[in-house]
């Protein structure tokens, strides 16, 4: 569990967080959404210690991240793996290297373990038969499950995820998603997303945090948002026509409309 | 008040590089890698350019002292001293400034824009320490041979005017390659090389590593990387000079 208390956080003496508490659940995938600008990854930022809060506290299961020394925080960093908007694949090393690289810095199993392991995470994304290809080879998609593959691969106990939809088709993004919600829940993983992709919210949002503004404004599940009463959610919720028209028919079936 | 921010950021993210590796199977297989990539395959420009600028020296020197009260040997014993003293070193490394220094801060910087950096710092490895400290140690470690191969391949060009051309005899040239050598000049042409090796590599990193935007600032850092690891070259090339040489 990883909980975020009070958290402020500003740039220049422009405050970017304005108090954000929230929890988020093992076993589950917490999405943070919000508009461009309103400072999620920020947030996630400040989460897994990239930045450092003006205030407040962030706990991993008790374990205070922004107090921790070097030493902890490179050991609580090895039990995170994270999914990076870009991907954030080696370049250098092909794609089962790039999964192996984590293994070999960290773990102390011998090669050939090392890579029955990567192997394994490969074989977890679907992409058992990509290992020798480097990134600049595959799709937006592959590598996306390639860098899944990697953040898995030392059975973290937390994964985030920075806007894992970004630039790819809708029916690659519902894969991706599912692939996350999947591994959540088999490996009881503490997941946060950060995304504002509302098929992705509808899909996997099983805890939402809503922020607008550096503030948060909303918390609940898939089920809730459509019916949520919040003014800057609804208007982030139903910018789409899609959306829009999803409100209009269930209006209409409840005898609303 | 710019330059002395610099300066702090430099110092501190070169002592976050210099630490002891977290796997040196890792460390080992890095340097390796980054002395093909920066050494190996800096042979060729090495090798070309000193034997042109061995040539074309012999050819000036010899244009330049025709007069019979200067001996014939003296083309290749200014020959011998130009390359050793400054071309081998000082003139090499600013044209590697060139070549490694951008590549080092390309490469850093387009890892820093992918957000690969951070991917490894997430993952807790030193990032600096894993990415700079095999690019120091494979270009100091380095260096002396490819100055080495420039003062060989300077030589050899001169020796080629004196063998196609009548400008000077091959038995004089050579005279004059041997005449009052100072082996310690050798050793201060090394000294200077693994100096400046630091510099180039550090220099271009510290830009590469802290670049903020994307492809354009990427660019920026490169070409900054090249000026200031040149300036710097320069600069301490006369602080070397004159703690080295001076009486």
């Amino acid at each position: 569990m990883i909980e975020a208390n009070h958290i402020i956080k500003s740039f220049d003496e422009k405050i970017i967080l304005k108090d954000i508490s929230a929890v988020f659940d093992p076993g589950k995938t917490n999405l943070i959404i919000g508009r461009s600008g309103s400072g999620k990854t920020v947030f996630m930022k400040n989460l897994i210690g990239l930045l450092k809060p003006d205030s407040g506290q962030i706990l991993y299961n008790g374990r205070d991240i922004i107090s921790m020394n070097k030493k902890e925080l490179k050991m609580l960093r090895r039990e995170m793996g994270m999914l990076f908007q870009g991907s954030a694949l080696f370049d250098s090393m092909t794609v089962l290297e790039n999964v192996m690289f984590p293994l070999i810095m960290f773990s102390d199993d011998n090669y050939k373990d090392k890579q029955k392991r990567a192997m394994f995470c490969l074989e977890r994304v679907n992409l058992k038969d990509a290992g020798d290809l480097y990134p600049v080879e595959i799709s937006g998609g592959m590598m996306k499950r390639s860098a899944i593959a990697r953040a898995i691969a030392l059975n973290p106990r937390y994964l985030f995820c920075d806007e894992p939809n970004s630039g790819l088709d809708p029916k690659t993004a519902l894969l991706i998603d599912d692939l996350i919600h999947d591994i959540t829940r088999d490996y009881n993983m503490t997941t946060v997303i950060n995304t504002h992709d509302m098929n992705s919210v509808m899909n996997i949002g099983e805890k939402i945090v809503f922020i607008n503004e550096g503030e948060k404004a909303w918390e609940g599940n898939k089920e809730e948002i459509m019916t949520s009463s919040n003014i800057a959610l609804n208007d982030f919720v139903f910018a789409s026509d899609l959306f829009k028209r999803v409100k209009e028919v269930e209006n209409f079936i409840n005898g609303e409309g | 008040m710019r330059a002395l921010q610099d300066l702090g950021e430099y110092t501190i993210l070169m002592s976050k590089a210099i630490a002891v590796p977290e796997r040196w199977s890792v460390f080992f297989k890095q340097t390796a890698k980054e002395t093909f990539k920066l050494g190996v395959d800096s042979l060729w420009i090495v090798i070309f350019i000193s034997v042109f600028i061995g040539s074309v020296l012999t050819i000036q020197v010899s244009l330049n002292i025709q007069s019979p009260m200067i001996p014939e040997f003296t083309v290749g014993y200014i020959t011998r001293e130009t390359i050793l003293l400054e071309f081998s070193s000082t003139i090499m490394c600013l044209i590697l400034a060139g070549k490694v220094g951008s590549n080092i801060a390309s490469e850093l910087g387009t890892m820093r824009v992918t957000e690969q950096i951070d991917a490894l710092e997430i993952m807790g490895v030193n990032s600096a320490g894993y990415l700079i400290l095999p690019k120091l140690i494979a270009f100091m470690a380095f260096i002396p041979i490819l100055v080495i191969l420039s003062m060989f391949f300077g030589f050899c060009g001169g020796y080629i005017i004196a063998y196609v051309t009548d400008m000077i005899t091959v038995a004089k040239y050579e005279y004059g390659l041997r005449y009052w050598f100072n082996p310690f000049y050798v050793w201060y042409s090394m000294i200077k090389s693994v100096i400046f090796a630091f510099i180039i590599a550090s220099v271009s990193s510290y830009f590469g590593y802290n670049v903020k935007g994307g492809a354009l600032q990427v660019g920026k850092a490169s070409t900054n990387s090249v000026v200031m690891s040149s300036v710097m070259v320069l600069l301490f090339d006369l602080i070397l000079t004159q703690l080295m040489l001076a009486k």
